[in-house]
């Protein structure tokens, strides 16, 4: 259906760039292995972990729910585990944001570069 | 007037001329920054998406702007007030929430959307039926959360004010409507973002100085606070465990467990929140402004903490329920009663409290009225009724009427449900953007073989579940306390949260409606959008 095509880029716009590499230059990209490479390393880092934390976050809801008694006892003062695991999962976040940073600075983002600046620039 | 509005209008009428100077100076500020960024606006980029030249550190805080509503701060400091430990959950569902947008949605959505969130839903689609679709779920979760933030508005203004009258309450909303059509026709996306990240520095600076002085007053020793907070509160050590709140019944505890998912899934849905990731020039810029976000957002709610438990420990708990039974002006009394209640200091600390609380709620519904008009324009005008072929000007005009609106909706809508229970609204966006949105966005990126059908299945069939279920719980019906409909009684669903439901049903819809259709996915399309999304090639 000649509707359903998505809007031409418009001209004289400041988002106005060169125009897209053609459909199958995208299919010949997407089959490479330098472009199979960047997605197994989004892929295998990003899933595992955001199941990861899905499932860390859910056991302490699950601990608050149904553990009350572990979740009360006296660490130090009148501070208990539940506040700790719920500081834990502050310190979680963070480091999880911290670690996924350096890992697409370090294993995604040149991969993306270099597939970015071929198919912008050659083609 | 009942004796509660009496005593929190007696207290706030003394420090009248004062709050409503500094409510003033933040108006005038913020229209001086709308003016000048409206000058600035002049292509759809401009309006959609702020010229797409801010810095990953002020997007940042403009995102925390954005996401830090009402409910956050007036919200979470009265939960933990009145229910100690359990209002402190919020905090963190809202915080690892962003893990989700972090490592999922931010970077290839910048990468391959242009204005909306519609832009990446429909990209491998039939553009027609996909955009109708996101374009409705779109506008139904930011009117939630608008309605929920106009309410708030009301209430705690009015409060504040010393208003009472049902006349003065529907004038309050009135004004944050007629300011935030004005925010976003003039200022449009560079407007809004300023407004925001004001807010966000004010919220950020009011919260510290609190912290610290509550901190101050236990010599910075948080055991001996949180043990006064518990003897103070009544309740004992019970106060600094779960289940004060949620831990009554079966049934609220998989209330809460349908909480925690929708809070968790909810945020990387929430289309205004999305639309700010366009405003960098780069996905890598999105992820820093993520990160930026999630360090600002996650010490804001830390400091929850602090102010939570330190009104519970300074402010006898029958004056907080007095003053809101919600507990939604335990920050702004707890600001009273640490400059001292019968000197200047407190007047003076409650008034600013109580200005960034209003600068809180405009710079929010100023980011919901602009994702839902920019859907609008660019998704149900520009796609679908004029078929791709508007032209820039007609559909920043769209925009700007559906702005006008969207703003008049709301301050219908907010007048109607001024006396509505905010919390439950707020819980029903985050739980109808993981139901609607999440499956769609995440198929899409990741998925080759989903299609046309499965995104409107799982948009539509997330939408109608998760609306339909709020429709007949207890916020709606049935609760002689907290519902809607005080009178009546038509639930039979037993959870105030949909979530639990909802989400996965979103999610299996996704995946029947695919293999229920004929169509095979595009996979032209699909190259298109992973490799874009990936690499960020042709990206606006």
């Amino acid at each position: 259906m000649a509707t359903d095509a998505p809007p031409p880029p418009q001209k004289g716009s400041p988002d106005d760039r060169p125009a897209l590499p053609s459909t199958e230059e995208f299919i010949e990209v997407q089959q490479s292995e330098e472009f199979g490479e960047l997605r197994h390393a989004h892929r295998s880092f990003a899933f595992p972990l955001t199941i990861a934390f899905i499932a860390w976050y859910l056991l302490y809801v699950l601990l608050s729910n149904y553990a009350g008694d572990f979740m009360g006892t006296k660490v130090f003062g009148n501070i208990n585990v539940a506040l700790v695991l719920g500081l834990a999962q502050f310190l979680t976040t963070f480091l999880i944001a911290w670690w996924y940073s350096r890992y697409s600075a370090a294993k995604l983002d040149p991969k993306a570069e270099a597939i970015k600046s071929r198919m912008e620039g050659g083609a | 007037m009942s004796p509660a509005i009496t005593l929190a209008a007696g207290e706030a009428s003394e420090h009248r001329p004062l709050i409503i100077s500094l409510f003033a100076v933040f108006v005038l500020a913020t229209l001086v920054i709308t003016v000048w960024a409206g000058r600035q606006t002049k292509s759809a980029s401009d309006f959609y998406a702020g010229g797409r030249q801010f810095t990953a550190f002020q997007n940042g805080l403009a995102v925390s702007g954005d996401y830090m509503s009402a409910a956050s701060f007036l919200g979470i400091a009265g939960a933990i007030a009145l229910f100690g430990y359990d209002g402190f959950l919020y905090s963190i569902g809202f915080l690892v929430a962003w893990l989700v947008a972090l490592l999922l949605v931010a970077e290839p959505l910048r990468n391959s959307g242009r204005y909306t969130m519609g832009d990446v839903l429909a990209y491998r689609m039939r553009q027609r039926p996909v955009r109708t679709a996101a374009g409705t779920s779109t506008i139904v979760v930011s009117i939630f959360y608008l309605l929920a933030q106009m309410a708030g508005a009301g209430v705690l203004v009015s409060l504040l004010l010393g208003i009472t009258s049902d006349a003065g309450k529907i004038l309050i909303v009135a004004l944050v409507g007629v300011l935030m059509i004005v925010y976003v026709t003039i200022g449009g996306m560079k407007g809004t973002t300023w407004v925001q990240m004001v807010k966000a520095v004010l919220l950020i600076a009011g919260a510290i100085l609190l912290t610290f002085l509550v901190l101050l007053k236990f010599d910075f020793n948080v055991s001996d606070l949180l043990g006064t907070a518990a003897e103070n509160s009544g309740k004992g050590a019970a106060f600094l465990e779960p289940g004060l709140k949620y831990g009554a019944t079966s049934t609220s505890k998989i209330d809460f467990i349908s909480l925690g998912i929708a809070l968790v899934l909810g945020t990387a849905g929430l289309p205004h929140i999305l639309i700010r990731f366009y405003t960098v020039p780069t996905a890598k810029a999105a992820r820093k402004s993520v990160n930026w976000a999630i360090g600002i957002i996650g010490a804001f709610y830390l400091m929850t903490i602090a102010l939570g438990f330190g009104a519970a420990a300074l402010i006898k708990p029958a004056e907080i329920i007095a003053s809101n039974p919600a507990g939604n002006t335990a920050a702004p009394l707890l600001a009273l009663h640490l400059g001292g209640t019968d000197s200047n200091w407190g007047a003076i600390l409650l008034a600013s409290i109580s200005a960034v609380a209003f600068a809180t709620i405009l710079a929010v519904v100023a980011g919901l009225t602009l994702a839902s008009s920019s859907s609008f324009a660019h998704d149900i005008y520009a796609n679908v009724i004029k078929k791709g072929k508007a032209d820039e000007k007609q559909e920043m005009k769209a925009a700007r009427w559906a702005t006008v609106f969207i703003g008049i909706v709301s301050i219908g809508l907010g007048a109607l449900a001024r006396d509505l229970n905010v919390a439950g609204l707020v819980a029903l966006a985050f739980a109808v953007a993981a139901s609607a949105n999440l499956p769609t966005i995440l198929y899409s990126l990741f998925w080759k073989r989903f299609n046309t059908n499965g995104a409107l299945w799982s948009i539509y069939g997330g939408l109608f579940t998760a609306v339909f279920l709020v429709l007949f719980s207890p916020v709606v019906s049935g609760n002689p306390k907290t519902s809607m409909f005080k009178g009546v009684d038509f639930h039979w669903f037993p959870l105030e949260n949909p979530g639990i439901i909802s989400i996965p049903v979103g999610f299996l819809l996704g995946v029947i409606g695919t293999y229920m259709a004929k169509e095979k996915a595009d996979k032209g399309k699909y190259a298109e959008l992973e490799v874009r999304s990936l690499t960020g090639t042709g990206a606006h």
